[in-house]
């Protein structure tokens, strides 16, 4: 014979009791634990603002390691097992040098929206041997003058010779690498064809001679941070080798400063998504990367908080266009705008980072030594 | 019993061989080791080559770079122990005991916060828009450029090194023998006589233990010259960040830190000598 149910107030308790202890159980069921993605890349790209929204939506959780600079990253793979790191993050004159060493997969290039890129960027240099594909550009930025609007008008700084202006004597600051600097020291000798960094020794002569003449100009060498802290207090009223990913950031605070891309023509730093070798976890990588890729991703690309970019999409300048037309503007991310990268490409201003091409990077790295000590 | 004697010596201090030999010694000689090495593919591969060497003390900004370190920590040696002294003169013959105790627990408290954390806030302060241009402003003077120069950096070096200074040179006149300078001036010695016949032989020791830390925390820091100083131009310490940063060149940089470690030695060698020998 069974006893009845009944519903005593002792039993509706422990029943509730019960259910309560019990619920951290079932939510673990419920949700599995987060897939971990390893990520190498320049800071901030593992941020919330960057990877939050992704990592709710697909329960991933992004474990960044942070580098600086493409020496560093590549000595971190170098020193690490492989498979240590599942995505990887390189500026783009490095990934033939991951590609070389073994450190990055094949991608499949149907799982990319090509269709949508800029055709100037369809097919970016190094990413792709032969038809196949390396890597996958999901943003860049361009260097130029960098200035403090108070003391030198847009027009003046529409010439690298805004340098050597006596109106910033003694406060033009050099971010600490000799690549983005040299770079355009060279485009203002006139080293267009085939590139500012494909140059013969005669022209590297030149490069340093005139490299050299701006030293009585120059107050600093500086680090990510020193360059920032330098313009926004007005130590430094110029600054070579950088671009809108300071002064834009800078002007959000209010800082009066401002990038142009100068006649002569600019630099290029582009960033750009890669599979490390070893991975086992392709399918959400690759999710991931078309998810950076979509007007959204992009949106929060050309936005993000630690240093701002440029999308490389048609539909990643229509989305921030409507989602933020000041930043648009800002940018140049509109078609025909002066400062637009697309129109400054067509017009032969644009140029591509690299390394030296005829000379060593040992040979422009002494150098910048050199001149630092001069 | 002299076995016994010797082996209890030996133990105590053992632990001291054992700190030295495994923080000191030990790195030491893998850092000469690797200036030996050669970087491949980013990776370091042991060998024995002296391209690094060869490379490094054939360059032009080396020695620049070296002879800027020398003679910044020598100014900064020479500048804290001038600031320094009547200071420390005060604290060790003017002050009653309490309050040379609680002088010298002030002179330690800025060593409570980071060094990077007092150096930024020197950053304000230098800025050409800062307090200080401000103030003399005021008075119709500058503004002047202290920042991003060997000012700015010679203040860094000064807040870091000063409060040792103070402390050690503090400590070496407080320790002097009263009756020594109270005969001095019964003897008829004037103060001046007295502070270079007496004092000064006599607090030498600590003096120059005093300015020789200074030079070696001014010689080797990265901070100061870094973020005050602006890189211009580059001291040792920030050739070997640059060395490391191009190419993963960590064995060129070894050899730039060993050279830095040598003249130290140099350096504290001499000062030892000129401490504790004696006036023919």
């Amino acid at each position: 014979m069974t006893k009845p149910l009944t519903l005593t107030r002792r039993r509706l308790l422990a029943g509730a009791a019960g259910t309560v202890l019990a619920t951290p159980m079932i939510n673990r069921a419920w949700a599995q634990d987060p897939v971990t993605i390893n990520m190498l890349a320049w800071y901030g790209h593992a941020e919330p603002d960057m990877v939050a929204e992704f990592e709710a939506e697909n329960n991933v959780k992004f474990v960044p390691k942070y580098y600086a600079g493409g020496d560093n990253m590549l000595a971190l793979i170098a020193q690490s097992p492989p498979g240590t790191y599942d995505l990887i993050l390189s500026d783009a004159e490095f990934v033939q040098q991951l590609n070389a060493a073994g450190y990055i997969e094949e991608m499949d290039a149907s799982l990319y929206p090509f269709d949508d890129f800029w055709p100037e960027y369809q097919n970016f240099p190094g990413h792709w041997v032969d038809d196949t594909l390396w890597s996958v550009m999901v943003r860049y930025g361009l260097l130029g003058v960098s200035y403090n609007t108070d003391a030198l008008t847009r027009e003046e700084a529409m010439s690298y010779n805004a340098f050597w202006s006596p109106k910033v004597t003694g406060k033009v600051g050099h971010f600490d690498w000799h690549l983005p600097s040299l770079g355009q020291i060279s485009l203002l000798n006139g080293n267009r064809a085939p590139s500012p960094f494909d140059i013969d020794e005669a022209a590297w002569e030149a490069v340093m001679e005139k490299t050299l003449s701006l030293k009585p100009q120059v107050g600093g060498y500086f680090d990510y941070g020193g360059t920032f802290a330098s313009l926004k207090n007005a130590e430094m009223l110029a600054m070579c080798g950088i671009g809108d990913w300071i002064t834009g950031v800078l002007q959000k605070d209010g800082a009066p400063v401002a990038s142009v891309i100068p006649e002569e023509g600019g630099i290029q730093w582009t960033e750009s998504y890669s599979i490390g070798k070893g991975t086992d976890k392709h399918e959400i990588i690759t999710k991931f990367i078309q998810y950076m890729l979509s007007p959204r991703g992009q949106v929060r690309s050309i936005q993000m908080a630690a240093y701002p970019g440029l999308s490389p999409t048609k539909s990643g300048w229509t989305a921030i266009q409507e989602a933020n037309p000041a930043e648009a503007e800002r940018s140049g991310l509109i078609e025909g705008h002066d400062q637009s990268p697309i129109k400054l490409l067509q017009e032969g201003r644009l140029f591509f980072r690299d390394i030296p091409q005829q000379q060593s990077l040992e040979d422009w790295n002494d150098f910048w030594s050199e001149y630092k000590t001069a | 019993m002299k076995d016994r004697t010797t082996a209890h010596a030996l133990i105590w201090r053992l632990p001291l061989l054992i700190w030295q030999g495994l923080f000191f010694v030990g790195p030491l000689l893998l850092m000469v080791a690797m200036s030996f090495w050669l970087v491949k593919n980013y990776r370091m591969t042991p060998d024995f080559i002296f391209d690094n060497w060869e490379r490094m003390l054939t360059r032009g900004y080396f020695w620049d770079a070296y002879r800027v370190t020398l003679w910044r920590a020598t100014l900064a040696a020479v500048l804290a122990s001038l600031i320094a002294f009547p200071a420390s003169f005060a604290l060790a013959f003017k002050l009653s005991e309490t309050a040379r105790r609680w002088a010298l627990f002030f002179l330690v408290v800025p060593f409570f916060t980071s060094y990077l954390v007092r150096v930024y806030a020197w950053q304000v302060l230098l800025a050409e828009s800062g307090p200080i241009n401000a103030v003399l402003g005021w008075v119709g003077l500058g503004p002047f450029t202290m920042l991003n120069s060997g000012v700015g950096a010679m203040v860094g070096y000064l807040t870091l090194v000063l409060p040792l200074v103070v402390i050690l040179q503090t400590f070496s006149l407080a320790a002097i023998d009263r009756n020594l300078i109270e005969a001095a001036w019964n003897l008829g010695a004037s103060p001046r006589r007295t502070l270079l016949r007496v004092i000064l032989p006599s607090a030498k020791v600590g003096l120059i233990v005093g300015a020789v830390f200074a030079f070696i925390l001014a010689f080797g820091d990265f901070v100061s010259p870094f973020y005050l100083g602006g890189s211009k131009p580059p001291t040792l310490s920030i050739l070997i960040i640059d060395t490391t940063k191009s190419g993963q060149q960590w064995p060129r940089a070894a050899v730039v830190a060993v050279m830095m470690i040598g003249t130290l030695f140099a350096v504290a060698f001499a000062a030892v000598g000129a401490a504790y020998g004696r006036r023919k």
